[in-house]
């Protein structure tokens, strides 16, 4: 079969591979119908996280059509069920996923030893995203095996598209968790830094969970078209200050609410001379990440308030203003999405039309020209926002 | 590499048959180029700088060349790196630089300066190569072509339904807890 595969520092191939075996009773085998490059690939492209190895399939946004299932399925997945898959492998059987702490499950991550160094405890397999997550390939394939996937998976209705359901497996639950970890009050500012796909989603999900006011944060027009679209009053950073826009639109106070959908590769440029530090130190391997969004929110949101983290960070981050956070009293959230927590509620909302997810898509290729996708993707050319794959 | 990794994967893994085209730009070969070029000369210039200065009829500016080894080698690793461009535009500054300093050294009494001579010409070739290599990384973000997305709400009832629609449940919510 074919499959996107990463072969080092931006450089992605399609290249022909092995067909994907069962090894478990509880794995499957879809035939992948529709799969997407996150933003978070993109930290992988530029080999910021560690753990990747030539030869690792990419992409963690999936869905497919089952083909082949092991024999512990327990009728909950058969041949020729659609379902899409959640980037987060789960177990439904630890105490973390009783809980609904599905993206810490105890269980899946195959390589838990090497977590548990870096981040003192195990986190879950995660596809195509590092041996830190457990080297599972990923989906941007023509086949791919779901272990565990009798819990695994979002079964799909008929009647919708590909379009509508593909971002249950990443970016809409993420974009959502962010903002319900808000606890976002009828009175509320939301303000959103990056207006990328989890931005969006972010966005449209602070909107539904009744926001007074949203603000989205980015530099690029077409993505600042897209978050005025879905109701965000938008800052432009490259040509206005984010602080006094910020100061003028809550009347003084600062956000009560702010979400970080950038991660940790903050937009690098004079105005903001702590990115160009960051940047220097990453490059001498000093520093992981460049959190200048973190920075700035935590120095903008209104004491008392909330700073939810759905962006990527990688490993250490430097001079993160701990006296302002403390000071101000204010709370942190963040995590990798509990994916499966979010999917029954989101999935209505998708079939009832509510929302319809699909309209972050601008470009839709074949498989052969994903390697193209990733550079135009990252550089932000012919106004990209988000990539379908069809394999 | 590819092939050790293909042995550490599991059974059912796929593992490669044959590897697809690399896809990398001309542009980014020349940076690649340019960038280990400039490793190997701020190298050279950091730990044999009296070798330089005595080649160029310049000696007693020993410090001058170490320090003008670290910036040809920041400005490598940069060359090197996802920000190639910002690297290459910090060659070509220190094109400038090093110009300068060896126009300081064509003067009648250096004994050296047809070497001085001949390396300001590599460091007009070199320059001319950064340049190149500076504007052909650019990433232009076609202000002309851009598309707006003024109509991608993601709403299929609209945003005043959408907002109604939370409101709604919001003062529900808020009604059953009170």
């Amino acid at each position: 079969m074919k499959a996107l595969v990463w072969h080092g520092k931006e450089d992605i191939r399609c290249d022909e591979v092995t067909d994907p075996q069962i090894e478990d009773p509880r794995d499957a085998i879809i035939k992948v119908t529709s799969c997407a490059i996150c933003g978070s690939d993109l930290h992988l492209f530029h080999n910021f996280i560690p753990g990747m190895l030539p030869g690792d399939i990419m992409g963690h946004e999936t869905m497919g059509e089952v083909v082949e299932t092991g024999d512990g399925m327990d009728g909950k997945l058969k041949k020729g069920d659609r379902i899409v898959v959640p980037f987060t492998i789960i177990c439904g059987q630890c105490e973390q996923c009783k809980r609904g702490n599905f993206s810490v499950c105890e269980t899946t991550n195959r390589k838990r030893h090497l977590a548990e160094k870096v981040f003192g405890h195990t986190t879950a397999g995660l596809f195509g995203y590092t041996h830190l997550t457990g080297g599972y390939p990923g989906g941007q394939a023509e086949y791919l095996r779901v272990p565990f996937a009798d819990t695994t998976h979002i079964k799909i209705p008929e009647g919708l598209s590909d379009e509508q359901v593909l971002f249950l497996s990443d970016i809409f639950p993420t974009g959502w968790q962010a903002a319900a970890q808000c606890d976002i009050e009828p009175t509320d500012t939301v303000a959103i830094w990056g207006c990328g796909p989890v931005g969006q989603m972010a966005i449209r999900s602070a909107i539904l969970l009744g926001a007074n006011q949203v603000i989205a944060i980015d530099c690029l027009p077409e993505r600042l078209s897209m978050a005025e679209a879905g109701g965000a009053t938008v800052i432009d950073f490259k040509t206005e200050s984010v602080m006094d826009r910020l100061q003028e639109l809550t009347d003084g106070r600062g956000p009560e609410k702010c979400i970080d959908a950038t991660g940790m590769e903050s937009h690098v440029m004079p105005s903001q001379p702590d990115t160009i530090l960051d940047r220097a130190k990453q490059m001498l391997m000093l520093e992981s990440d460049r959190p200048h969004v973190l920075r700035e929110m935590i120095y903008l949101c209104r004491p008392g308030g909330v700073i939810s983290i759905p962006g990527v960070y990688s490993g250490f981050s430097d001079k993160i203003p701990m006296g302002a956070l403390m000071n101000k009293g204010l709370t942190v959230r963040t995590g990798q999405t509990h994916v499966n927590r979010w999917t029954d509620d989101l999935l209505r909302r998708i079939a009832d039309g509510e929302i319809d997810p699909s309209f972050v898509i601008t470009h839709t290729v074949d498989l052969e020209h994903g390697p193209e996708m990733y550079r135009l993707f990252r550089d932000k050319q012919d106004s990209c926002v988000k990539v379908v794959l069809k394999p | 590499m590819y092939y050790v990794a293909n042995i550490m994967r599991s059974k059912g893994d796929p593992k490669i048959v044959r590897s697809g085209p690399r896809h990398v730009p001309p542009a980014n070969r020349l940076a690649r180029s340019l960038g280990w070029f400039s490793i190997g000369l701020g190298a050279l210039e950091l730990f044999a700088p009296r070798r330089i200065t005595r080649t160029l009829g310049m000696q007693g500016n020993e410090t001058l060349v170490r320090a003008f080894g670290l910036r040809e080698i920041f400005s490598g690793i940069m060359s090197l790196s996802v920000d190639r461009n910002a690297g290459l535009w910090s060659r070509v500054a220190g094109d400038g630089l090093d110009a300068a300093a060896l126009m300081s050294a064509m003067t009648r009494h250096n004994p050296k300066k047809h070497n001085v001579a001949l390396a300001l010409l590599m460091i007009g070739g070199i320059a001319m190569l950064d340049y190149r290599g500076a504007q052909e990384t650019a990433r232009r973000p076609q202000n002309g072509r851009r598309r707006l997305y003024p109509d991608r709400s993601g709403f299929p009832k609209g945003l005043a339904a959408a907002r109604d629609a939370a409101r709604k449940v919001l003062s529900h919510t808020k009604a059953s807890v009170s």
